[in-house]
């Protein structure tokens, strides 16, 4: 009984910070602007949507890697999962959190976009290095 | 989990709770987060220890496990230390340092004690099951100082974006933890999943950690109001 207890209250907690935790890492690539190109390779409209996410995704696994976002990119690819599961389950029997999942969903994309964006100044850097070399 | 599976994980937690000290190091932060640091280079220091054992007697052998859980024992207690340490840097403008450890001290003590309860209670094996025992409830106690921790942060407002990440990485170690150690006390056979989901999620705290000291710039902040699930 207690275990079960302990187990409950762990599970609801993790959710929470991990939640919270996302939505921090996402945050922080809220105020950066999309370079042109980025909207263009992957058009995407200035308000984004969550299913444009896989495609974003896709996208960015196609670009090398940088090591410094790779765990945020992964935590934040396990939110959307997470997004999408409560969608398809707790959104239906509660419209009222559609619209929060939804918003969280095209947050998730801006912020793949964003990492996409990133890495493509990345590997131009690096071409640009090894030119010069 | 097989014999070279835990060796890859102990080497990739090993290489990542180092890369947290490097970070912080050419942060200029080892010295602000030193309990958090401590911690990390002692995980390195015991996943030294785990890597010899487990080369020597393997995965299975039962001086892994011994060597596993009671050095996992004391790695809390030293994080159980960091989390003060967070507490005494989110409250340090009030000047309640000591407060905290005296707090911290007792809370320690109670938690050992109630451990030690259980135990003598309810088995014979004290020494197989004591460790197993305090990690939990540690891991559970850390669990909800961390939510009072975060709980203080969104009062007060706290807008240092390293810190905000920090604390919740941790609240998501602490969360991981402590539903895989109850996990075990709903059916003993949950115990193998405990022996092998914890060496992986040893991997994840370094790996948010890492990530902070080497992305998130000491003045970056943020609204931690917007974090929360439900809106402040």
């Amino acid at each position: 009984m207690m275990g079960a207890l302990i187990f409950v209250c762990s599970v609801i907690f993790l959710l929470q910070f991990f939640v919270s935790y996302c939505r921090s890492l996402i945050a922080a690539s809220v105020k950066h602007e999309l370079s042109p190109e980025v909207l263009d390779v992957t058009g995407l409209s200035p308000a984004t949507s969550g299913e444009d996410f896989a495609r974003v995704s896709q996208l960015l696994q196609l670009c090398p890697d940088r090591p410094e976002d790779r765990s945020a990119v992964r935590a934040v690819g396990a939110y959307f999962r997470l997004l999408n599961f409560v969608s398809s389950t707790l959104a239906r029997l509660a419209p009222s959190t559609h619209a929060w999942v939804e918003s969280e969903r095209s947050r998730c994309t801006y912020f793949a976009a964003v990492t996409l964006d990133r890495r493509i100044a990345f590997s131009r850097d690096l071409l640009a290095q090894q030119i010069e070399a | 989990m097989s014999g070279s599976a835990a060796l890859l994980l102990l080497s990739l937690g090993t290489l990542l709770e180092a890369l947290v000290v490097v970070c912080a190091v050419r942060r200029k932060l080892f010295r602000r987060y030193f309990f958090l640091n401590l911690y990390m280079i002692l995980c390195a220091a015991s996943s030294l220890g785990r890597w010899q054992i487990l080369q020597q007697e393997g995965v299975k052998s039962l001086s892994y496990r011994y060597f596993y859980f009671y050095s996992d024992a004391v790695l809390t207690i030293v994080l159980f230390f960091a989390l003060i340490s967070l507490y005494v840097y989110v409250f340090e403008e009030m000047k309640l340092e000591r407060y905290f450890r005296i707090g911290a001290v007792a809370l320690l003590a109670g938690t050992c004690w109630f451990s030690y309860a259980v135990v003598s209670q309810s088995s014979h094996k004290m020494l197989t099951y004591f460790a197993f025992e305090l990690s939990q409830n540690l891991y559970f106690v850390g669990l909800v100082l961390t939510y009072v921790l975060w709980a203080a942060i969104l009062k007060l407002r706290e807008t240092r974006t390293l810190l905000v990440q920090l604390v919740l990485s941790l609240g998501v170690f602490f969360g991981a933890s402590a539903a895989t150690y109850s996990v075990s006390n709903l059916h003993p056979t949950f115990f193998s999943y405990v022996h092998n989901m914890m060496p992986i999620m040893g991997c994840l705290l370094p790996l948010s950690w890492a990530y902070a000291f080497w992305r998130v710039p000491d003045d970056a902040r943020l609204t931690p109001g917007s974090l929360s699930v439900v809106p402040r």
